[in-house]
């Protein structure tokens, strides 16, 4: 569960990116969280994720309240969240399963139960096959699938997905939203930050617009409820 | 369970690590081995010198004259008084007779100045070697004291030059060794670091998957352990290698004269300091160059 309550935050170099926001995602959602460049997405995952601090206001995830978080109990958050980037960010000199077998290691697992859940997740995600492919012997989507099956490997309430189509082709960015709300589906929340208005109208989903640091929208709408609102 | 499973997991990391990243390590292990080879030899021409020194300390002697009146059974009682003065080395000593002879053999060429010359024309003489030549002044009064003992020969200024030069070695050597030392762990930790900038984003995935700070360290650590021992054992043989040759070379030499330690005498000390050194290097060079990485 996510809730924002009048978050604000201001960076050192005095930009205000957050201008009191509220916001609130039950367990099991499904949300896109859309808007322009600069309207503050980007900040309110750092947030999420821990890797900012609030200006001001409460952000609560999973039960963790990050504006008062010790930074030795962050690990223990981002375990509760599964985080996928448009880059990736895969590892180049780890293979497909050492790639999602190792967010297993980090949190201590055996290789016993690495070697039973990591073919599941890859089964998941539609890579059984390509296990022992490296990064770059795979395609973009087929990268995301991957990062996909990394995020999910250890289980977490939420998946958090930054611009998760951004490098890939409108058929592929398809299948990586079926994908995603297939994973949402089986209860996992999912919040997918995306600024592709025709991918986000393919889906009957709640829909939370920023703009210059607030939310201007929030509804099952689509994304034109969010363009008509500006 | 998990944790050990963990432990043994992150130690093979640091060890595949290390080799994965080949060219990184050599790199560092070659700068670590560089320094550590620089330091050593330092500290060992400066254990060289001071045991010159401490050499040159022990041949400097005081000659400790006995009354006249003294017969030579009198006057070596007087030694056991000598050689109960805490900073007597050794008290040894030498007949009128003795002294005369040595006379004779000194100036061979002049030996018909000593014709008819008789022993009693001479002293009974002690030669004493001290403990601590800092301390011949005060060692000189003592023996001057000693009833029977009429005058004391010593070469204080040279005694207290020769303390002097074994303070200045031995402090230069510590501070010298300790810049080297700081020097070796900043570029170690500079080489490290260059490593971990190119797996900022292997380290930035790990902390976003909720990977303990400790749990990204250790395999680092490990590594820079790795590396601080390999260039230990090569620094360590190398050094030897060094000494040994440049031993020979002198021995070939005019500065033949001069008396070196033999390295198994060192032999201890240099596995230490190159095993020290290596571990310190390596394992709070990981550290260093870490901590800026972590911070995401």
């Amino acid at each position: 569960m996510i809730d924002l309550i009048d978050v604000t935050k201001t960076y050192e170099t005095g930009t205000h990116a957050l201008n009191g926001i509220d916001m609130h995602i039950d367990d099991g959602e499904f949300v896109f969280l859309v808007g322009q460049s600069g309207s503050g997405k980007s900040t309110i995952i750092k947030l999420l994720t821990a890797e900012l601090k609030p200006t001001s206001g409460s952000v609560l995830v999973n039960g963790y309240k990050l504006e008062t978080i010790k930074r030795s109990r962050v690990p223990y958050l981002r375990r509760t969240l599964g985080v996928i980037f448009q880059d990736f960010r895969l590892i180049e000199n780890k293979t497909v399963f050492e790639n999602v077998a190792f967010a297993m290691r980090v949190v201590g697992a055996s290789s016993r139960e690495i070697k039973k859940r990591v073919p599941y997740v890859l089964e998941l995600v539609g890579l059984e096959n390509k296990a022992r492919r490296y990064p770059n012997e795979l395609s973009g989507g087929e990268q995301q699938r991957v990062a996909i099956a990394r995020a999910l490997v250890n289980n977490p309430t939420m998946i958090i997905a930054d611009e998760p189509t951004g490098n890939l082709d409108p058929a592929r960015s398809f299948e990586i939203m079926l994908l995603l709300e297939q994973i949402n589906a089986l209860g996992t929340t999912v919040m997918v930050v995306t600024h592709e208005k025709g991918l986000v109208d393919r889906f009957t989903k709640r829909v939370i617009a920023i703009d210059e640091g607030r939310v201007v929208s929030d509804g099952m709408d689509g994304y034109y409820s969010y363009e008509e609102a500006n | 369970m998990k944790r050990q499973t963990n432990f043994f997991y992150l130690l093979g990391q640091g060890v595949k690590s290390t080799f994965k990243h080949g060219f990184m390590s050599f790199a560092a292990v070659c700068i670590t081995v560089a320094c550590l080879v620089i330091i050593n030899s330092f500290v060992l021409i400066c254990f060289n010198l001071n045991e010159m020194v401490e050499d040159l300390q022990r041949r400097a002697q005081m000659i400790a004259v006995v009354d006249e009146i003294y017969s030579e059974q009198e006057a070596k009682h007087l030694g056991s008084q000598i050689n109960q003065i805490e900073n007597v080395h050794k008290a040894e000593f030498r007949s009128n007779e003795e002294s005369l002879q040595n006379y004779i053999r000194d100036y061979e060429d002049e030996a018909s100045l000593f014709e008819g010359l008789a022993s009693d024309s001479m002293r009974h003489q002690f030669i004493i070697t001290l403990e601590d030549n800092s301390l011949v002044t005060q060692t000189k009064a003592e023996i001057e004291a000693v009833e029977g003992i009429v005058k004391v020969e010593a070469n204080i200024g040279v005694s207290n030059a020769l303390a002097t030069l074994r303070t200045v070695i031995y402090i230069a050597s510590i501070g010298v060794a300790a810049v080297l030392l700081l020097v070796s762990l900043i570029i170690i930790s500079n080489t490290i670091k260059l490593t971990m900038m190119d797996r900022k984003e292997e380290i930035a995935i790990m902390k976003m998957v909720g990977a303990t700070n400790s749990f990204i360290r250790l395999p680092f650590v490990v590594e820079g352990f790795l590396l601080g021992l390999f260039a230990a054992l090569i620094s360590f043989f190398i050094e030897w290698g060094l000494y040994e040759v440049i031993l020979n070379a002198i021995a070939k030499t005019d500065l033949a004269f001069l008396t070196f330690v033999p390295f198994k005498t060192v032999f201890v000390a240099v596995v230490m300091s190159c095993g020290f050194a290596g571990f310190f290097v390596g394992i709070f060079g990981s550290l260093m160059s870490i901590r800026r990485f972590l911070k995401v």
